[in-house]
Protein backbone atom coordinates (compact mmCIF):
# COMPACT_ATOMS: atom_id res chain seq x y z
CA UNK A 1 0.00 0.00 0.00
CA UNK A 2 1.79 3.03 -0.93
CA UNK A 3 1.17 6.60 0.92
CA UNK A 4 -2.08 8.14 -0.67
CA UNK A 5 -3.96 5.02 -0.20
CA UNK A 6 -2.51 4.60 3.08
CA UNK A 7 -3.69 8.17 3.98
CA UNK A 8 -7.18 7.09 1.97
CA UNK A 9 -7.39 4.07 4.26
CA UNK A 10 -6.79 5.69 7.58
CA UNK A 11 -9.26 8.36 6.23
CA UNK A 12 -11.99 6.12 5.39
CA UNK A 13 -11.82 4.23 9.00
CA UNK A 14 -11.80 7.96 10.34
CA UNK A 15 -15.29 8.47 8.89
CA UNK A 16 -16.80 4.71 9.68
CA UNK A 17 -14.94 5.17 13.69
CA UNK A 18 -17.36 8.66 13.59
CA UNK A 19 -20.37 7.07 12.34
CA UNK A 20 -20.19 4.43 15.05
CA UNK A 21 -19.39 6.59 17.21
CA UNK A 22 -22.85 8.64 16.75
CA UNK A 23 -24.64 5.40 16.24
CA UNK A 24 -23.93 3.92 19.66
CA UNK A 25 -24.32 7.43 21.02
CA UNK A 26 -27.68 7.69 19.45
CA UNK A 27 -28.48 4.26 20.48
CA UNK A 28 -27.64 5.69 24.50
CA UNK A 29 -29.56 9.13 24.46
CA UNK A 30 -31.88 8.64 21.71
CA UNK A 31 -31.75 12.45 20.96
CA UNK A 32 -32.30 12.19 17.21
CA UNK A 33 -34.45 8.93 17.29
CA UNK A 34 -36.75 10.13 19.54
CA UNK A 35 -37.80 13.54 18.02
CA UNK A 36 -37.48 11.83 14.55
CA UNK A 37 -40.36 9.15 15.60
CA UNK A 38 -41.86 11.41 17.89
CA UNK A 39 -42.63 13.96 14.65
CA UNK A 40 -43.48 11.34 12.25
CA UNK A 41 -46.26 9.80 14.29
CA UNK A 42 -47.53 13.30 15.45
CA UNK A 43 -47.91 14.76 12.09
CA UNK A 44 -49.23 11.87 10.83
CA UNK A 45 -52.15 11.89 13.37
CA UNK A 46 -52.83 15.32 12.74
CA UNK A 47 -53.14 14.65 8.68
CA UNK A 48 -55.42 11.58 10.13
CA UNK A 49 -57.67 13.91 12.02
CA UNK A 50 -58.08 16.33 9.40
CA UNK A 51 -58.56 14.63 6.45
CA UNK A 52 -61.13 11.85 8.43
CA UNK A 53 -62.88 10.09 6.06
CA UNK A 54 -62.63 12.17 2.47
CA UNK A 55 -59.70 11.02 0.17
CA UNK A 56 -57.40 13.81 -0.98
CA UNK A 57 -55.97 13.87 -4.65
CA UNK A 58 -52.53 12.35 -5.38
CA UNK A 59 -50.22 15.54 -6.19
CA UNK A 60 -51.82 16.83 -2.28
CA UNK A 61 -51.01 13.55 -0.59
CA UNK A 62 -47.47 13.39 -2.45
CA UNK A 63 -46.91 17.00 -0.95
CA UNK A 64 -48.44 16.06 2.67
CA UNK A 65 -45.77 13.05 2.40
CA UNK A 66 -42.72 14.75 1.86
CA UNK A 67 -44.08 18.35 4.65
CA UNK A 68 -43.99 15.38 6.42
CA UNK A 69 -40.19 14.41 5.99
CA UNK A 70 -38.90 17.92 5.70
CA UNK A 71 -40.18 19.16 9.06
CA UNK A 72 -39.22 15.71 11.07
CA UNK A 73 -35.70 16.12 9.65
CA UNK A 74 -35.98 19.75 10.82
CA UNK A 75 -36.42 18.34 14.39
CA UNK A 76 -33.98 15.56 14.45
CA UNK A 77 -30.65 16.39 11.84
CA UNK A 78 -29.36 18.92 13.20
CA UNK A 79 -28.78 16.98 16.16
CA UNK A 80 -25.59 15.30 14.76
CA UNK A 81 -23.81 18.66 15.36
CA UNK A 82 -25.75 20.37 17.64
CA UNK A 83 -24.75 18.09 20.70
CA UNK A 84 -20.92 17.89 19.55
CA UNK A 85 -21.12 21.73 20.19
CA UNK A 86 -23.78 21.87 23.32
CA UNK A 87 -21.43 19.34 24.94
CA UNK A 88 -18.29 20.51 24.01
CA UNK A 89 -17.00 17.67 22.37
CA UNK A 90 -16.12 19.57 19.03
CA UNK A 91 -13.12 21.15 20.32
CA UNK A 92 -12.14 16.70 21.16
CA UNK A 93 -13.51 15.88 17.60
CA UNK A 94 -11.33 18.41 16.24
CA UNK A 95 -8.35 16.81 18.02
CA UNK A 96 -8.84 14.05 16.42
CA UNK A 97 -8.96 14.14 12.93
CA UNK A 98 -9.75 16.26 9.42
CA UNK A 99 -13.00 18.35 8.78
CA UNK A 100 -13.49 16.53 6.14
CA UNK A 101 -13.73 12.93 8.03
CA UNK A 102 -16.43 14.65 10.56
CA UNK A 103 -18.06 15.98 7.48
CA UNK A 104 -18.04 12.87 5.60
CA UNK A 105 -18.53 10.44 9.16
CA UNK A 106 -21.63 12.82 10.20
CA UNK A 107 -23.10 12.95 6.78
CA UNK A 108 -23.42 9.33 6.74
CA UNK A 109 -25.26 8.91 9.90
CA UNK A 110 -27.72 11.17 8.71
CA UNK A 111 -28.45 9.63 5.32
CA UNK A 112 -28.70 6.25 7.82
CA UNK A 113 -31.20 8.15 9.93
CA UNK A 114 -33.18 9.53 6.66
CA UNK A 115 -33.43 6.45 5.46
CA UNK A 116 -35.27 5.50 8.93
CA UNK A 117 -37.01 8.14 9.20
CA UNK A 118 -38.34 7.59 5.78
CA UNK A 119 -39.13 4.16 5.83
CA UNK A 120 -41.00 4.46 8.36
CA UNK A 121 -42.79 7.69 7.48
CA UNK A 122 -43.68 5.74 3.99
CA UNK A 123 -45.33 2.59 6.31
CA UNK A 124 -47.09 4.70 8.15
CA UNK A 125 -48.55 6.82 5.41
CA UNK A 126 -49.72 3.48 2.94
CA UNK A 127 -51.41 1.84 6.27
CA UNK A 128 -53.30 4.68 7.63
CA UNK A 129 -53.71 7.50 5.07
CA UNK A 130 -56.42 7.03 2.23
CA UNK A 131 -55.70 7.22 -1.30
CA UNK A 132 -52.38 7.21 -1.16
CA UNK A 133 -51.48 4.34 -3.95
CA UNK A 134 -48.00 3.96 -5.79
CA UNK A 135 -48.85 2.56 -9.25
CA UNK A 136 -44.66 2.55 -10.30
CA UNK A 137 -42.64 1.92 -7.69
CA UNK A 138 -39.67 2.14 -9.46
CA UNK A 139 -39.93 5.90 -9.70
CA UNK A 140 -41.13 5.71 -5.82
CA UNK A 141 -38.07 3.97 -4.47
CA UNK A 142 -35.64 6.06 -6.72
CA UNK A 143 -37.44 9.10 -5.50
CA UNK A 144 -36.88 8.20 -2.33
CA UNK A 145 -33.23 6.78 -2.46
CA UNK A 146 -32.50 10.59 -4.11
CA UNK A 147 -34.46 12.63 -2.10
CA UNK A 148 -33.20 10.80 1.60
CA UNK A 149 -29.77 11.32 0.33
CA UNK A 150 -29.85 14.97 -0.92
CA UNK A 151 -32.36 15.74 2.64
CA UNK A 152 -29.39 14.06 4.27
CA UNK A 153 -26.63 15.79 2.52
CA UNK A 154 -28.47 19.42 3.07
CA UNK A 155 -29.07 19.05 6.55
CA UNK A 156 -25.61 17.71 7.71
CA UNK A 157 -24.15 21.41 6.92
CA UNK A 158 -26.80 23.23 7.76
CA UNK A 159 -26.56 21.93 11.04
CA UNK A 160 -22.59 22.37 11.10
CA UNK A 161 -23.41 26.22 10.19
CA UNK A 162 -26.27 26.42 12.77
CA UNK A 163 -24.69 25.25 15.50
CA UNK A 164 -21.95 27.54 15.94
CA UNK A 165 -25.04 30.15 16.03
CA UNK A 166 -26.70 31.25 19.50
CA UNK A 167 -30.48 30.38 18.08
CA UNK A 168 -30.27 27.03 16.71
CA UNK A 169 -33.59 26.29 17.23
CA UNK A 170 -35.41 29.07 15.15
CA UNK A 171 -32.21 29.50 12.96
CA UNK A 172 -32.54 25.59 11.23
CA UNK A 173 -35.99 26.14 9.46
CA UNK A 174 -34.95 29.18 8.47
CA UNK A 175 -32.03 28.82 7.05
CA UNK A 176 -33.05 25.70 5.48
CA UNK A 177 -36.18 26.38 3.93
CA UNK A 178 -34.51 28.26 0.86
CA UNK A 179 -31.81 25.50 0.41
CA UNK A 180 -33.79 23.01 0.70
CA UNK A 181 -36.86 24.32 -1.81
CA UNK A 182 -35.92 23.40 -4.76
CA UNK A 183 -35.24 19.51 -3.00
CA UNK A 184 -39.00 19.85 -2.01
CA UNK A 185 -40.75 20.64 -5.21
CA UNK A 186 -38.56 17.91 -6.88
CA UNK A 187 -39.14 15.10 -4.43
CA UNK A 188 -43.32 15.94 -4.69
CA UNK A 189 -43.05 15.87 -8.48
CA UNK A 190 -41.54 12.71 -8.76
CA UNK A 191 -43.74 11.16 -5.91
CA UNK A 192 -46.81 12.36 -8.23
CA UNK A 193 -45.38 10.69 -10.85
CA UNK A 194 -45.32 7.65 -9.22
CA UNK A 195 -48.75 7.80 -7.90
CA UNK A 196 -50.27 8.61 -10.86
CA UNK A 197 -48.25 5.39 -12.61
CA UNK A 198 -46.12 7.65 -15.32
CA UNK A 199 -43.57 5.68 -16.95
CA UNK A 200 -39.82 5.81 -15.35
CA UNK A 201 -38.69 7.74 -18.23
CA UNK A 202 -41.00 10.70 -17.34
CA UNK A 203 -39.29 10.55 -13.97
CA UNK A 204 -35.57 11.11 -15.31
CA UNK A 205 -35.78 14.78 -15.14
CA UNK A 206 -36.28 14.54 -11.71
CA UNK A 207 -33.72 12.21 -10.87
CA UNK A 208 -31.47 14.05 -12.70
CA UNK A 209 -32.65 16.93 -10.66
CA UNK A 210 -31.95 15.23 -7.39
CA UNK A 211 -28.82 14.04 -8.56
CA UNK A 212 -26.92 17.43 -9.76
CA UNK A 213 -28.95 18.69 -6.19
CA UNK A 214 -26.71 16.37 -4.27
CA UNK A 215 -23.00 16.96 -6.00
CA UNK A 216 -23.40 20.34 -5.62
CA UNK A 217 -24.71 20.12 -1.76
CA UNK A 218 -21.71 17.78 -1.17
CA UNK A 219 -19.11 19.58 -3.00
CA UNK A 220 -19.72 22.66 -1.55
CA UNK A 221 -19.75 21.33 1.73
CA UNK A 222 -16.33 19.57 1.31
CA UNK A 223 -14.83 23.10 0.57
CA UNK A 224 -16.47 25.14 2.95
CA UNK A 225 -16.85 22.72 5.99
CA UNK A 226 -13.44 23.20 7.45
CA UNK A 227 -13.64 26.91 7.52
CA UNK A 228 -17.18 26.34 9.57
CA UNK A 229 -15.65 23.48 11.66
CA UNK A 230 -12.51 25.62 13.02
CA UNK A 231 -12.74 28.55 14.67
CA UNK B 1 11.87 10.42 16.42
CA UNK B 2 13.35 14.01 16.57
CA UNK B 3 10.32 17.11 16.85
CA UNK B 4 10.05 20.71 16.54
CA UNK B 5 7.35 23.41 16.78
CA UNK B 6 7.84 26.88 16.11
CA UNK B 7 5.21 29.58 16.34
CA UNK B 8 6.49 32.78 14.55
CA UNK B 9 4.66 36.22 15.02
CA UNK B 10 1.89 34.83 16.69
CA UNK B 11 -1.83 37.06 16.90
CA UNK B 12 -4.94 36.48 18.45
CA UNK B 13 -7.74 38.43 17.75
CA UNK B 14 -11.68 38.50 18.69
CA UNK B 15 -13.30 40.95 16.38
CA UNK B 16 -11.30 44.12 17.43
CA UNK B 17 -9.67 43.05 20.95
CA UNK B 18 -6.56 41.97 20.39
CA UNK B 19 -6.03 38.81 22.66
CA UNK B 20 -2.10 38.69 21.51
CA UNK B 21 0.71 39.61 19.14
CA UNK B 22 4.16 39.32 18.40
CA UNK B 23 4.61 35.91 19.51
CA UNK B 24 7.19 33.52 18.25
CA UNK B 25 8.86 30.49 20.28
CA UNK B 26 10.83 27.48 18.93
CA UNK B 27 11.14 24.55 21.40
CA UNK B 28 13.19 21.37 20.11
CA UNK B 29 12.93 17.89 21.34
CA UNK B 30 12.88 17.56 24.84
CA UNK B 31 12.89 20.97 25.92
CA UNK B 32 9.89 22.20 27.93
CA UNK B 33 7.63 25.89 27.72
CA UNK B 34 5.76 27.42 30.41
CA UNK B 35 3.36 30.19 29.61
CA UNK B 36 1.93 32.21 32.06
CA UNK B 37 -0.51 35.12 32.76
CA UNK B 38 -3.35 36.05 34.88
CA UNK B 39 -6.47 35.33 33.66
CA UNK B 40 -8.05 36.66 30.26
CA UNK B 41 -4.65 37.23 29.43
CA UNK B 42 -5.05 34.33 26.30
CA UNK B 43 -3.12 31.14 28.30
CA UNK B 44 -5.87 28.71 26.58
CA UNK B 45 -6.36 30.46 23.41
CA UNK B 46 -2.66 30.22 22.85
CA UNK B 47 -2.95 26.03 23.67
CA UNK B 48 -5.50 25.87 21.47
CA UNK B 49 -3.75 27.61 18.41
CA UNK B 50 -1.05 24.73 19.18
CA UNK B 51 -2.93 22.46 19.21
CA UNK B 52 -4.59 23.65 16.08
CA UNK B 53 -8.03 23.75 17.00
CA UNK B 54 -8.17 27.74 16.72
CA UNK B 55 -6.79 29.24 14.09
CA UNK B 56 -4.26 32.17 14.57
CA UNK B 57 -5.42 35.89 12.89
CA UNK B 58 -1.81 36.38 11.67
CA UNK B 59 1.60 33.83 12.32
CA UNK B 60 2.26 30.23 11.93
CA UNK B 61 3.17 27.16 14.21
CA UNK B 62 4.96 24.93 12.11
CA UNK B 63 5.25 21.18 13.65
CA UNK B 64 8.71 19.52 11.80
CA UNK B 65 9.09 15.93 12.45
CA UNK B 66 11.46 13.49 10.88
CA UNK B 67 9.15 10.71 11.65
CA UNK B 68 8.55 9.11 8.04
CA UNK B 69 6.24 6.26 9.09
CA UNK B 70 2.77 5.76 6.83
CA UNK B 71 0.42 6.43 9.73
CA UNK B 72 2.42 9.82 10.41
CA UNK B 73 -0.29 12.93 10.48
CA UNK B 74 -0.11 16.17 11.85
CA UNK B 75 -2.57 15.99 14.73
CA UNK B 76 -0.85 12.80 15.96
CA UNK B 77 2.40 14.42 16.98
CA UNK B 78 -0.04 16.62 19.33
CA UNK B 79 -2.06 15.49 23.00
CA UNK B 80 -3.98 18.12 25.00
CA UNK B 81 -5.85 18.39 28.45
CA UNK B 82 -7.67 21.12 28.81
CA UNK B 83 -10.49 22.30 30.96
CA UNK B 84 -11.97 22.86 27.61
CA UNK B 85 -11.92 19.29 26.17
CA UNK B 86 -14.76 17.13 27.07
CA UNK B 87 -14.99 13.48 27.47
CA UNK B 88 -18.39 12.05 26.01
CA UNK B 89 -20.04 10.95 28.94
CA UNK B 90 -22.17 8.57 27.36
CA UNK B 91 -19.23 6.42 26.85
CA UNK B 92 -16.97 4.16 29.47
CA UNK B 93 -13.47 5.81 30.04
CA UNK B 94 -12.35 2.55 28.16
CA UNK B 95 -14.96 3.06 25.11
CA UNK B 96 -13.52 6.98 25.38
CA UNK B 97 -10.04 5.65 24.42
CA UNK B 98 -11.07 3.02 22.04
CA UNK B 99 -12.92 5.88 20.36
CA UNK B 100 -9.83 8.24 19.88
CA UNK B 101 -7.81 5.87 18.63
CA UNK B 102 -10.56 4.74 15.76
CA UNK B 103 -11.02 8.06 15.14
CA UNK B 104 -7.24 8.86 14.72
CA UNK B 105 -7.97 5.94 12.44
CA UNK B 106 -5.36 3.57 14.64
CA UNK B 107 -6.21 0.06 16.18
CA UNK B 108 -7.29 0.02 19.32
CA UNK B 109 -5.38 -2.19 21.58
CA UNK B 110 -6.99 -3.17 24.91
CA UNK B 111 -4.01 -4.28 26.87
CA UNK B 112 -2.22 -0.78 26.12
CA UNK B 113 -5.78 0.95 27.08
CA UNK B 114 -6.06 -0.60 30.33
CA UNK B 115 -2.42 -0.09 31.36
CA UNK B 116 -3.27 3.56 30.70
CA UNK B 117 -6.05 3.77 32.80
CA UNK B 118 -3.98 1.95 35.43
CA UNK B 119 -1.93 4.83 35.15
CA UNK B 120 -4.07 7.43 36.11
CA UNK B 121 -5.84 5.05 38.82
CA UNK B 122 -8.88 5.05 36.85
CA UNK B 123 -8.70 0.92 36.51
CA UNK B 124 -11.44 0.01 38.48
CA UNK B 125 -13.68 2.00 36.91
CA UNK B 126 -12.82 1.95 33.49
CA UNK B 127 -15.87 0.50 32.30
CA UNK B 128 -18.27 2.71 34.42
CA UNK B 129 -19.95 5.87 31.81
CA UNK B 130 -17.48 9.52 32.39
CA UNK B 131 -20.90 11.27 33.25
CA UNK B 132 -21.03 9.09 36.42
CA UNK B 133 -17.50 10.01 37.37
CA UNK B 134 -15.90 13.01 39.43
CA UNK B 135 -14.63 16.53 38.15
CA UNK B 136 -10.97 14.69 38.91
CA UNK B 137 -11.74 11.68 37.83
CA UNK B 138 -12.56 13.39 34.49
CA UNK B 139 -9.59 15.01 34.42
CA UNK B 140 -7.97 12.24 34.68
CA UNK B 141 -9.84 10.61 31.44
CA UNK B 142 -8.32 13.51 29.68
CA UNK B 143 -4.70 12.65 30.36
CA UNK B 144 -5.21 8.84 29.45
CA UNK B 145 -7.22 10.17 25.92
CA UNK B 146 -4.00 13.14 25.55
CA UNK B 147 -1.41 10.24 26.00
CA UNK B 148 -3.41 7.15 24.27
CA UNK B 149 -1.49 7.82 20.79
CA UNK B 150 2.36 8.68 22.17
CA UNK B 151 2.26 12.08 21.14
CA UNK B 152 5.18 13.92 20.93
CA UNK B 153 4.33 17.22 21.81
CA UNK B 154 2.00 17.51 25.20
CA UNK B 155 -0.31 20.35 25.31
CA UNK B 156 -1.38 21.08 29.03
CA UNK B 157 -4.01 23.86 30.18
CA UNK B 158 -3.88 23.86 33.81
CA UNK B 159 -3.37 20.80 34.28
CA UNK B 160 -3.47 20.35 38.20
CA UNK B 161 -7.48 21.56 37.87
CA UNK B 162 -9.61 18.72 39.80
CA UNK B 163 -6.99 16.63 40.92
CA UNK B 164 -6.41 15.34 44.33
CA UNK B 165 -2.76 15.27 45.39
CA UNK B 166 -2.85 11.71 44.24
CA UNK B 167 -3.88 13.20 40.86
CA UNK B 168 -0.94 15.73 41.21
CA UNK B 169 1.86 12.88 41.59
CA UNK B 170 0.34 11.07 38.50
CA UNK B 171 0.31 14.25 36.45
CA UNK B 172 4.32 15.06 37.66
CA UNK B 173 4.87 11.40 36.78
CA UNK B 174 3.56 12.32 33.34
CA UNK B 175 5.10 15.28 32.60
CA UNK B 176 8.31 13.91 33.52
CA UNK B 177 8.14 10.85 30.58
CA UNK B 178 7.09 13.63 28.23
CA UNK B 179 9.97 15.76 28.81
CA UNK B 180 12.21 12.58 28.24
CA UNK B 181 9.54 11.23 25.27
CA UNK B 182 9.21 15.15 23.36
CA UNK B 183 8.24 18.65 24.00
CA UNK B 184 6.15 19.34 27.19
CA UNK B 185 3.99 23.25 26.41
CA UNK B 186 2.25 23.69 30.04
CA UNK B 187 -0.16 26.77 30.49
CA UNK B 188 -1.05 27.60 34.06
CA UNK B 189 -1.58 30.66 36.60
CA UNK B 190 0.41 28.37 39.04
CA UNK B 191 4.08 30.03 39.34
CA UNK B 192 5.72 27.28 41.84
CA UNK B 193 7.68 25.05 39.35
CA UNK B 194 8.80 28.10 36.84
CA UNK B 195 12.19 27.06 37.29
CA UNK B 196 11.98 23.89 36.16
CA UNK B 197 11.06 24.59 32.55
CA UNK B 198 13.37 25.60 29.75
CA UNK B 199 11.57 28.70 28.37
CA UNK B 200 8.71 30.92 29.58
CA UNK B 201 6.43 33.08 27.85
CA UNK B 202 4.71 35.58 29.98
CA UNK B 203 1.09 36.26 28.07
CA UNK B 204 0.74 39.32 30.44
CA UNK B 205 3.79 40.88 28.16
CA UNK B 206 1.91 40.19 24.47
CA UNK B 207 -0.98 42.66 24.23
Amino acid sequence: MNAVEHIGHSWARSVIAIFKKDWHSELRTRYAISALVMFVITTIAIILFSIGNESAPPDLLSAMLWVVVFFAAMSGLSRSFVTEEERGTAMTLQLLTSPSAVLFGKLLFNIVLVFGLNALTVVLYALFINGFVIRTLSIFVVTIILGSTALAASSTILAAIIAKANTKGTLYPVLSFPILLPWLLTVINGTRLASEGAFFSEALGEFQILLSYIVVVVATSYLVFPYIWKE
Amino acid sequence: MNIRIEARELKKAFNRRVIFQNLSFSLAQHQTLLVTGKNGSGKSTLVKILGSVLTPTAGTVTVTSDFTGRDHSPLADIGLVSPYLMMYDEFSAVENLSLALAIRGMSPHAAEIDALLEKVSLYDRRHDLVRTYSSGMKQRVKYAFALVHHPAILLLDEPMANLDNEGIDIVHRVMEEQRERGILIVATSDLSDINSYDLRVDMNERR
